[in-house]
């Protein structure tokens, strides 16, 4: 039997950009989130959260008819020279972004809300800047929101499928990660590979969902 | 709540069961995504004429067939092509197979200003070039043929993007996100929109495309009876008119 590690490769390059543009997108959005006194704080919050609920067919339904030439996001993307983004790397990754997104944000919001007011107030009387109180305080503190939003990100990512069928059009090294690749073993009989991969999912799913477990242990006990 | 009123409830009720269970069988069916549009119209004359009702599950040919493999509860499958329906039939899983339709695969466009012929795929002037799975719906591997006899197969294999089935396919040049795509006749023959080119026959072989009884219907009369139907000239006369060729 003949292993295919393309996808493997192409899954984990995919998760890793996600997590790292949902960290850079998704701490202002946090941090906003647990300080603003806005009273439509909490619609933007939802907005944050809908992709927990929403099926991913039908986010997959109108990210294709948004990347498409006609759509909005594909008429920006035109003009700017770049083509349209379905069944490109670049398309998976806004995909999956908006489908991580409270995956990411919710940990951190968290983490910003249960430091308090406190730390930043004292900070603020030591004369540290905005910026400095931000980066050397409260980023710091919510470490354990941090860990806990990369890993879940990351993890929600490879675990990815409806989005990805539906504006990936399965391309080798492009788009055929790795849930895609078992799903194709399967429909076409190759089970051997299938369980290989799927078995591969299995393990790593749980060694994740095991190390958050006791990361969270240890974090709890050297914080307080 | 009085007896009496209890027993005219359970007689009802009784009653409803049982005219159900014999007025208005169920069948369930298994269907080829190609085959979406024409189905629709054929299983609606189908229950009206009979007054039996139709289950349908559509899906590309190679998963509906892992499906059946798999104890899923089809009666009848129709299928994209020859080989799957004559595989169970071998295996003791199906019998009474026919032709009920001859798919014609064509290359379709949305684009009002396009002129689609052979010289498309030739110059390669699109985007991308849509097609289904070829592993799992014949239509991919009706494609993959006409392709290769031209030559084109590895010259514009980056261009490909592949469909979960031909539904999907369709899908992709609907919204234009691909600007070509190999697509079933049947898919574009009453509304499509914008331009195609008709595959000459000598490009593929023929997608003969097979029924099967599955052996989870052999007792069900209404199955045997929709396969009758299928048969018929009624039912041929609607594939007809989606595009496809009857015998």
């Amino acid at each position: 039997m003949e292993m295919d590690w393309q996808p493997v490769w192409l899954t984990l390059k995919l998760a890793t950009t996600t997590t790292l543009v949902l960290l850079i997108l998704g701490t202002p959005v946090a941090w906003w989130l647990s300080r603003s006194k806005a009273w439509w704080k909490e619609i933007i919050g939802s907005l944050v959260a809908l992709p927990l609920v929403l099926p991913p067919t039908v986010l997959g339904f109108y990210l294709l008819l948004m990347l498409g030439p006609n759509g909005p996001i594909g008429e920006l993307t035109q003009s700017l020279g770049l083509g349209t983004l379905a069944f490109t790397f670049p398309g998976l990754v806004i995909g999956s972004v908006i489908y991580s997104l409270p995956f990411v944000v919710q940990p951190i919001r968290n983490a910003f809300e249960a430091m308090g007011e406190r730390p930043m107030e004292v900070a603020a009387t030591l004369r540290a800047s905005p910026l400095e109180r931000f980066f050397g305080i409260a980023i710091p503190l919510a470490r354990p929101g941090f860990l806990t939003g990369s890993v879940l990100g990351f993890a929600h990512t490879v675990g990815e499928f409806g989005v990805v069928l539906m504006i990936g059009g399965n391309i080798p090294g492009e788009t055929k990660v790795l849930s895609v690749a078992i799903y194709d073993h399967v429909e076409t009989l190759e089970w051997e590979q299938a369980h290989w991969l799927a078995g591969g999912m299995l393990l790593f799913a749980f060694i994740v969902v095991y190390s958050m477990y006791l990361l969270e242990k240890r974090l709890r006990r050297s914080g307080r | 709540m009085n007896s009496a009123t209890t027993q005219a409830l359970y007689s009802t009720l009784f009653g409803l069961i049982f005219t159900h269970g014999i007025h208005a069988g169920e069948v369930k069916i298994a269907v080829a995504a190609n085959f979406t549009g024409a189905m629709k119209e054929v299983a609606a004359n189908f229950e009206k004429s009979s007054r039996h009702k139709t289950i349908i599950s559509y899906g590309s040919t190679g998963k509906l067939y892992t499906q059946i493999r798999n104890g899923a509860p089809f009666e009848v499958f129709m299928s994209a092509d020859q080989h799957r329906p004559k595989k169970l039939e071998i295996d003791g899983l199906a019998h009474g197979r026919f032709t009920y339709a001859i798919g014609q695969l064509v290359l379709w466009s949305k684009d009002e200003q396009r002129r689609l012929s052979e010289k498309t795929l030739h110059q390669a002037d699109f985007n991308k070039l849509a097609l289904a799975n070829p592993k799992t719906a014949p239509y991919g591997n009706a494609a993959i043929t006409v392709l290769k006899r031209l030559k084109l197969d590895k010259k514009l294999e980056q261009k490909w993007v592949i469909g979960d089935s031909i539904a999907q396919t369709y899908q992709f040049v609907a919204t234009s996100n691909a600007e070509v795509g190999f697509v079933a006749k049947a898919q574009i023959a009453l509304n499509g929109g914008g331009n195609h080119w008709d595959i000459p026959d000598t490009l593929y072989e023929p997608i003969r495309q097979d029924a099967v009884l599955l052996a989870k219907g052999e007792d069900n009369p209404v199955a045997i009876a929709f396969m009758a139907y299928l048969k018929g000239s009624a039912a041929q006369v609607t594939i007809d008119k989606f595009g496809y060729m009857t015998e």
